[in-house]
């Protein structure tokens, strides 16, 4: 149960800024999510937060206690990291009480017992305590690991892409149980992923992450309505936005508009100016149609069951088109 | 450019059967995905194309010819490997003209040769600058160049862009896409990531278990899955499986879950005993007046739709719907279904039943 609060961070590496002058909270029971490419600074962060690494100036706070110079276990907090390091020769409740029997903590055993009986539990995993840990599928083994941080009652939870190495059905599923779980134990999460997905479905807020500076943080839906520059717009969205010239479509833009940006469904087929289409993209819930339109590429969505062909020409135009400049910072 | 038929192709190594007799056409010019989970046989049938595995038994035709016991030099095929297989001491012209200086080539037919690829690549005005200090996007362009500019009949990929971060994978798959389209050279592709096939293929395998149990275009393979693993394979979120038991008859139009009566398209085949109803999450809409209910137990936002996970009485349901909708956790909604997109399956043998929906597509071997 924490809050957590960094000031003005910055971090290098020897000449490579690696964190710049970063600042944000993340309310008690939050569910935050860090995104970004690879680079963009989202592990230092966290290993900055686990105190894995030292800032070279700003402040961290957990819980309104200054934290810069604790330690790791000072700290109290879980880290799960993206490959899953499990201790092949033990138990998968030997595992899951590993944490709890370290010379710190000193748990006694009966509560050991009563706590890792508690986490197989929300984890769906009671069956399997007395499996050997590579008896274990990917899958039980990446949620062995999220117990083993879970039996430990942190004060916050910090996780590394840890869905990344599982396929993308086990993911999909582990996403909604992750979720669940954070709300059900309205624990403090920071979790940092490339996904925009996990981020978007996972996030109660997202931090966008470019080479080492946040330059957004919000709610999913307003991240994805109301990005402030087109870097942040083109995280998000499945095709990514359109990124125009401004008065493509004739449109009006504000003093200084230099480029629109027109998410896929902002663009209305059937009347307007003449695009043609150049390859129709059948995805089953959806159809994507590649269009030229006046010498730019730019992608929109139609139902999934209607028929158009390439090489046809199709009427668009644009609804409620996003203004930004040439630096790509939002205008309106 | 060349068309591709594999005739029951076979592979094992020892005991392990990798690749059950399997056969399917890849046509001049096709972008043609091998789809499966890891394990499944998709690697050992391109490895097999390529001449890297020589089959058990059956045939393989590169334009009429039969290849499938020669040396892979004499297929004249490409393989692209996971793409940032580069001589990281040679610049980028040296990368790609190394093929041809091994086959003997003249010095200015290689600049030429070269210098055409880089044209189709956007790589001009890096050609002479070391490989070592490339974007991970100009390294596997080098790499590509490399293939193309042997000019082979076909080439073959074995997921060049698995190791990528999916922001940037997806628009290499776009840019690898638009380079066949100019192109037209005949690709076999080896991938497992459904979307990855879905959004490139023109057209798909889909294996399992060393067994090919679907080949299709994209849309067919979505839209009239064969058997249940396919329906479940392919599509995020899968296809939603109701699990029955009942008897059910040629020209049948419904089914009867828990004591709620859905409609499906005319079946053209009867089946008893264990069966599923399977309908994909895009195809349940919320409506107030439908007497099929479930209660909301969680959204996901994805921007322009969400994902609502539902409880109702015949099981959970995944619905996809627009994010402009309201779904509150703890809701009970009424759902319509899109009664003509109705997959029923029988689960004992995972095979779909024929209907008026599937006809012509399953069944086909």
């Amino acid at each position: 149960m924490a809050e957590v609060q960094l000031k003005n961070v910055s971090k290098s590496f020897a000449d490579t800024s690696a964190i710049t002058d970063m600042t944000f909270g993340i309310d008690d029971g939050e569910f935050v999510v860090l995104l970004g490419p690879t680079g963009a600074g989202k592990t230092t962060t966290l290993r900055l937060i686990a105190g894995l690494e030292n800032c070279d100036a700003g402040s961290i706070e957990i819980d309104g206690t200054v934290v810069n110079h604790y330690t790791p276990a000072q700290r109290n907090v879980a880290m799960v990291f993206q490959q899953y390091s499990l201790y092949p020769h033990l138990s998968v409740r030997d595992n899951l009480a590993f944490p709890l029997r370290s010379p710190i903590l000193k748990t006694p055993e009966d509560e050991i017992t009563r706590k890792v009986n508690e986490v197989a539990e929300i984890l769906h995993i009671p069956n399997k305590l007395d499996n050997k840990a590579t008896e274990l599928s990917g899958g039980e083994m990446q949620r062995v690991s999220i117990g083993r941080a879970l039996v430990r009652d942190p004060a916050i939870f910090l996780m590394d892409e840890p869905l990344s190495s599982l396929d993308a059905k086990l993911r999909a599923d582990l996403r909604v149980e992750l979720k669940r779980l954070q709300a059900e134990m309205k624990k403090t999460l920071l979790y940092v992923t490339h996904d925009q997905i996990e981020a978007m479905t996972m996030a109660s807020q997202i931090g966008v992450l470019d080479e080492g500076r946040l330059v957004q943080f919000g709610t999913p839906r307003d991240i994805y309505q109301n990005p402030n520059s087109t870097y942040v717009a083109a995280r998000l969205g499945q095709p990514r936005i359109n990124l125009l010239p401004s008065g493509l479509f004739g449109e009006n833009g504000p003093q200084g508009a230099s480029q629109i940006g027109l998410r896929p469904e902002n663009i209305e087929v059937g009347k307007g100016r003449d695009a043609h289409i150049l390859r129709v993209e059948h995805l089953g819930d959806q159809t994507r149609l590649h269009l030229k339109f006046v010498e730019h590429d730019l992608v929109t969505l139609i139902d999934a069951h209607s028929d158009y062909q390439e090489g046809e020409t199709i009427q668009i135009s644009a609804v409620d088109p996003l203004f930004f400049d040439a630096a790509g910072s939002r205008i309106s | 450019m060349a068309e591709i038929i594999i005739k029951n192709i076979r592979k094992q190594f020892g005991d392990f059967v990798a690749v059950q007799e399997s056969s399917f056409t890849v046509e001049d010019g096709e972008f043609f995905m091998l789809l499966g989970p890891s394990g499944c046989g998709k690697t050992t049938t391109l490895r097999m194309i390529a001449g890297l595995e020589l089959p058990t038994s059956g045939e393989i035709f590169l334009d009429g010819e039969e290849i499938s016991q020669r040396p892979p030099s004499a297929r004249d095929i490409a393989f692209v490997f996971q793409m940032f297989a580069l001589y990281p001491h040679l610049n980028v012209r040296k990368n790609i003209s190394y093929p041809l200086v091994s086959q003997g080539m003249s010095k200015s037919k290689i600049k030429d040769k070269v210098s055409e690829v880089a044209g189709i690549l956007g790589i001009e005005d890096i050609l002479n600058r070391p490989v070592g200090g490339l974007s991970g996007g100009d390294r596997q362009r080098v790499a590509l160049g490399r293939a193309i500019v042997r000019e082979p009949k076909a080439f073959m990929m074995d997921e060049p862009l698995g190791a990528l971060d999916a922001e940037f994978r997806e628009r290499m798959a776009e840019e690898l896409r638009a380079l066949h389209d100019r192109m037209g050279a005949t690709t076999v592709y080896v991938t497992h990531d459904q979307l990855e096939a879905m959004q490139m293929g023109d057209k798909i395998v889909v294996m399992n278990n060393a067994v090919v149990e679907q080949f299709g275009t994209p849309r067919e393979i979505y839209d009239k899955p064969a058997t249940m693993f396919v329906a479940d394979f392919i599509g995020s979120p899968s296809m939603n499986f109701l699990d029955f038991e009942g008897k059910l008859a040629e020209n049948d139009t419904q089914v009867e879950l828990s004591g709620t009566v859905l409609n499906i398209p005319a079946l053209r085949e009867g089946a008893q005993g264990k069966l599923s109803y399977g309908v994909r999450p895009e195809h349940l809409q919320f409506s107030d007046k439908a007497n099929f209910r479930g209660e909301v137990i969680a959204s996901e936002y994805l921007g322009t739709t969400q994902i609502v996970t539902l409880d109702t009485a015949c099981g959970m349901l995944k619905a996809r719907i627009g994010s402009d909708q309201k779904a509150t956790v703890g809701e009970k909604v009424g759902l319509n279904v899109n009664s003509q997109t109705v997959t029923v399956f029988d689960r004992s043998s995972g095979q779909a039943l024929k209907s008026a929906l599937n006809e012509g597509v399953v069944g086909n071997g």
